[in-house]
């Protein structure tokens, strides 16, 4: 391919000189390392996210990956703001599973503040989060097969993410940026049919999840294109410092919700599913046996739920005490953190972020380099990175 | 590995879907048939037929359309806010709990309030609902229940200066409120796609409060906050 060389890097590719120069006119046809800028606005970069790959051929060499397009400053944002008026930021962050995030931080502000919320406060709490648990899954299944080029799943998954939506308005009036919990409990009591309405959702969630899993898991195209493809070890997941899915995948079990039970999930049973090849396979169907997982533990909230306050006495307006708190809690993604210094005002002192995201795409170079630029399209969908969290 | 298995698998449930009825909304509105046509203008298919043929063929060759609202819940918190004037004291809680900070609020003396007797005339009450997110922190912060999120979103403008809610605009427009931490409202089943508020009565709380509330809300619960802080 002499012709490459001379294209210009104005259009995305550029040859690059050194480790073989080009072959003279009338010579066998020898290649060039090439670099490819994929994104930012690449639709199988599920965001405004730029990786710089030095290709020879169909051959990744080397990855560069470029964030930042997406920034927003969130942190800085907050150190302006009311702990109330922090939560909608919040919502904005990893904007596929808002009610998880919302709660990191009202529970990182409550135990800052000793503040325990009413029980049936942290039943519906946990009830949100894993029904964005599932929606935020939904929403993976369908878009990593668009990566690899099935259209089907993310019509039907789509459709099953519609319902639970619609369950997110009824319960807080919005379909996206909820802005519902609050420091000290929920903003607003659900509706007496909310307990009838979400067991029927769960049969619902459990026949999409079914169907998500019989259109994928088994079917060969998929599994040639998964199965050995973007392999991590558990010791280098643990090193890289990944979570969540993507390292349970690796036959890691670490689930905070099962390592620090934070809410009330310490009273409820559910299993850890865990992978053993780590390959994107496996970080596929961890998440369809944790939406599994996720459906039981509705059940076994809404059996636990019983009548009672939503909120805890605090103010509207909460001025936790000066000192330092991390709270960190189980995301889609993985483990959400979020550190607050606060000098004992009305607004944070300072607030750190530790996004899931962020620290998984820290792999992504160790992942593809080796494998074909379609696997690193492939790779990238299975880490299940929402650029809203990786740039803040 | 026994290719076609997993394909097969994958095929059943795009059969079963393909026999289930439709999931998807048209909106805003859907083509309809001869019968679906009758049954939208409130008539028996033979006297649409007979009584307004074209209606009848425009919905054979598929002309014929009916408009669809989509489901929403009561606690949907739509784009054009609902505010009673009568009830508004002018405190501004509204504006200074906005985290973007978009509410204007400018107020003179002489004003009257259904609560709270004297108090202070609305001069200027603008909302640029071009920069609101709809968090509703403003009606959380509202003591009153003079403000309330609206239940519609059908509000494409041309020019962004429309895109203001001015006193006037709120006055002028129908008051669908929704009930999104309204319990009050909730309580005695209100739909804001059925029905209008008008009367400010019927909005919230419109009695004084009783002196012992008062009492616990400016005074035990700034003790006890007090206390919290020292």
């Amino acid at each position: 391919m002499n012709g490459f060389g001379n294209v210009s890097g104005a259009r995305g590719l550029t040859a690059l000189s050194g480790s073989e120069s080009p072959p003279s006119p009338g010579s066998e046809p020898g290649t060039v390392d090439m670099m490819v800028n994929m994104g930012p606005q690449h639709p199988a970069t599920h965001g405004v996210f730029r990786m710089e790959l030095r290709v020879d051929g169909e051959r990744v060499l080397d990855l560069v990956p470029h964030i930042g397009y997406l920034h927003r400053g969130s942190e800085k944002l907050c150190e302006h703001e009311l702990y109330s008026q922090i939560i909608t930021l919040f919502d904005r962050l990893d904007y596929v599973s808002n009610f998880n995030n919302e709660l990191v931080l009202v529970t990182a502000v409550e135990k800052l503040m000793s503040v325990e919320p009413p029980p049936r406060a942290e039943l519906i709490r946990i009830i949100m989060c894993e029904f964005n648990r599932i929606a935020s899954h939904l929403l993976f299944y369908g878009t990593f097969a668009i990566d690899m080029g099935a259209m089907t799943p993310v019509l039907y998954n789509f459709r099953d993410r519609e319902k639970v939506q619609a369950l997110f308005e009824s319960v807080s009036g919005a379909r996206m940026m909820h802005n519902y919990f609050r420091v000290g409990g929920v903003k607003q009591d659900v509706d007496a049919d909310f307990a009838a309405r979400a067991l029927t959702l769960c049969d619902d969630l459990e026949r999409g999840v079914d169907d998500s899993d019989r259109l994928l898991s088994e079917n060969a195209i998929f599994i040639e294109r998964t199965s050995g493809i973007g392999v991590i070890s558990g010791e280098a997941a643990l090193d890289w410092g990944l979570s969540g899915p993507v390292l349970r995948a690796s036959g890691v079990p670490y689930d905070v919700r099962v390592e620090e039970p934070y809410s009330r999930y310490a009273e409820l049973d559910f299993g850890v599913p865990v992978g053993s090849a780590g390959d994107c396979w496996d970080r596929f169907y961890v998440r369809i046996l944790e939406a599994r997982e996720s459906i039981g533990i509705i059940r076994q909230a809404i059996a636990l739920m019983e009548p009672g306050e939503t909120m805890a006495r605090v103010r509207q307006i909460a001025r936790p005490p000066a000192g330092e708190v991390y709270a960190h809690c189980e995301n889609p993604r993985g483990d959400l953190g979020v550190y607050i210094v606060s000098d004992g005002g009305e607004r944070p002192y300072r607030l750190k972020v530790r996004p899931p995201s962020f620290c998984n795409l820290q792999a992504l170079r160790d992942l593809t380099v080796g494998h074909y630029i379609a696997d690193a399209v492939v790779i990238l969908g299975t880490l299940d990175i929402v650029l809203g969290e990786v740039d803040r | 590995m026994v290719y076609g298995i997993g394909l097969a698998k994958g095929m059943g449930v795009t059969l079963k879907t393909l026999l289930r009825p439709a999931f998807t909304v048209q909106y805003p509105d859907r083509r309809v048939g001869v019968m679906g046509a009758a049954k939208a203008a409130g008539i028996s298919t033979p006297g649409l037929i007979f009584k307004r043929p074209i209606k009848a063929f425009r919905a054979v060759i598929g002309l014929e359309r009916v408009a669809v609202r989509p489901t929403q819940s009561t606690r949907f918190r739509g784009n054009e806010f609902t505010w009673y004037e009568e009830r508004c004291t002018g405190c501004a809680s509204c504006a200074k709990y906005c985290p973007l900070g978009i509410i204007k609020i400018v107020t003179s003396p002489g004003g009257i309030n259904v609560q709270e007797g004297e108090s202070y005339a609305i001069d200027t009450f603008d909302i640029d609902i071009g920069r609101c997110m709809f968090c509703a922190l403003c009606v959380e912060a509202c003591p009153y229940d003079a403000l309330h999120m609206g239940s519609s979103f059908e509000r494409g403008n041309y020019v962004r200066m429309d895109l203001v809610l001015t006193k006037a605009d709120l006055n002028a427009q129908a008051k669908h409120p929704s009930t999104w931490f309204r319990p009050q409202m909730e309580a005695r089943d209100f739909s804001p796609f059925d029905d209008v508020i008008d009367d400010m009565k019927q909005a919230g709380r419109h009695e004084m409060p009783s002196v012992e509330r008062l009492t616990e809300r400016w005074v035990e619960d700034r003790k006890t906050d007090q206390a919290e802080d020292d």
